[in-house]
């Protein structure tokens, strides 16, 4: 499809955020390699990684390719600074303990699948082969993700409080994954982007099905809840993730091996 | 011998018992004179053997005298191990890996996957995830041997 001027930067700005969810989520359990509780989960997280960061890879390709000044995916992950990034806050909170991370990993692959499954069908049909693509390795992702809620949640009491206290401290970081802002709307409505509205309801659903499951509280309402990180507004862990990401690039830029 | 002959020649980097062109790795191939353009298919967003894929399949055709070697790369339709050959899969098999399910199973618990040693139906799952994005780590209850199962996507 082809793309107006203002239309273009739209799209561009919209690949980006997914993008980055991704490729800031795959650098963060790329931090448990070699560090993981069992060699099993050692390969699961690493290869969850690389997926999340090949899809940023295909996304970013074709943010620049919209974009069309030249720029490349790698100038998109390396070259840009934490104000610029346009991922949601939870996939930036560091990984914690396991339960930590699997929360945060729960949240995101339940939301995920559903996202994918209706940016198959964007109407831009470069986007919607890459969130097909994307969408069945979510699927192996998800499975991944609620095997160890269960696992843990209806496990031992150890088990059990630990993940309650991380879906409790993870909580307030779950409702910006569904709050459309005035670009989400205008991608809506030229029906390249995903209707998150519409995905939330399905969303609750897994969630209390799972925790129901898992024998795990669901937080209340009734409290403070992030927002902001599509206009670029983080927590204070994202500048160190991308100081850590980003130093070769930027200490040595250009370098190649 | 056509370029396909020639590409049919380059091993997967990852199990270099069956080829890129039998694991359904290469959708198109376009030949002029002296010209060559292979448009293939990643199996998953993030497979580091990729490139090891595109450069392996450079190289046998400029080797068979092709001038100009173009490779493209196409997302849509996305890969599915439903475009492995049965041929492939008995190469899988009878390397130790359990060859994907013609059919995919949805949901916790899938198909039952026989053992490629012993041949029993009664296996499980270790995990989903394994030494490639491809593939994951089952045990066999009867000859009580760990193996890899390329998983049916």
């Amino acid at each position: 499809m082809e793309l107006n001027m203002e239309l273009r930067g739209q799209v561009f700005d919209y690949l980006l955020r997914h993008a980055d969810d991704r490729l800031v989520l795959g650098h963060r359990l790329s931090e448990w390699c070699g560090h993981a509780p069992m060699m099993e989960e050692d390969l699961a997280l690493a290869n969850i990684a690389l997926d999340l960061i090949g899809q940023a890879t295909l996304l970013y390709k074709l943010a620049a390719k919209t974009e069309g000044s030249g720029r490349t995916e790698d100038d998109l992950a390396f070259l840009r600074e934490p104000s610029e990034f346009r991922n949601l806050q939870l996939v930036e909170q560091p990984n914690g303990d396991f339960a930590d991370t699997i929360a945060r990993q729960f949240f995101f692959d339940s939301y995920d699948v559903l996202f994918l499954e209706k940016l198959s069908l964007s109407a831009y049909t470069e986007l919607a082969g890459i969130a097909a693509k994307a969408l069945k390795e979510a699927q192996y992702h998800l499975r991944h993700a609620q095997r160890w809620m269960l696992r843990l949640g209806d496990g031992t009491e150890e088990s059990h409080n630990r993940l309650q206290d991380s879906v409790v401290n993870l909580w307030c970081f779950s409702k910006e994954l569904f709050v459309p802002d005035n670009l989400d709307q205008v991608l809506v409505t030229e029906r390249i982007g995903v209707d998150l509205k519409a995905v939330n309801s399905s969303w609750q659903e897994t969630v209390t099905d799972t925790f129901r499951e898992a024998t795990l509280d669901i937080p209340g309402d009734e409290q403070y809840f992030a927002s902001g990180s599509r206009g670029g507004y983080h927590t204070e862990h994202l500048g160190f993730l991308l100081a850590e990401m980003q130093v070769l690039q930027r200490t040595h830029p250009g370098a190649i091996w | 011998m056509s370029a396909w002959d020639y590409i049919r020649s380059v091993p997967d980097p990852e199990i270099p018992v069956v080829d890129v062109v039998s694991m359904g790795i290469v959708r198109e191939v376009e030949e002029t004179l002296d010209c060559v353009t292979v448009t293939i298919t990643p199996t998953y967003s993030g497979c580091p053997a990729m490139a090891e894929i595109e450069s392996g399949i450079s190289a046998s055709l400029h080797e068979a005298g092709y001038k100009q070697v173009e490779i493209k790369t196409q997302i849509a339709p996305a890969w599915t191990t439903e475009w492995i050959t049965d041929e492939a899969r008995e190469k899988l098999r009878n390397f130790g890996i359990a060859p994907p399910e013609r059919r995919c199973a949805s949901g916790i618990g899938g198909n039952s996957v026989a053992c490629p040693l012993c041949g029993s139906e009664e296996t499980r799952l270790m995990s989903e995830f394994g030494s490639t994005p491809c593939k994951a780590l089952r045990v066999c209850q009867n000859c009580l041997q760990p193996f890899e199962h390329f998983k049916c996507i």
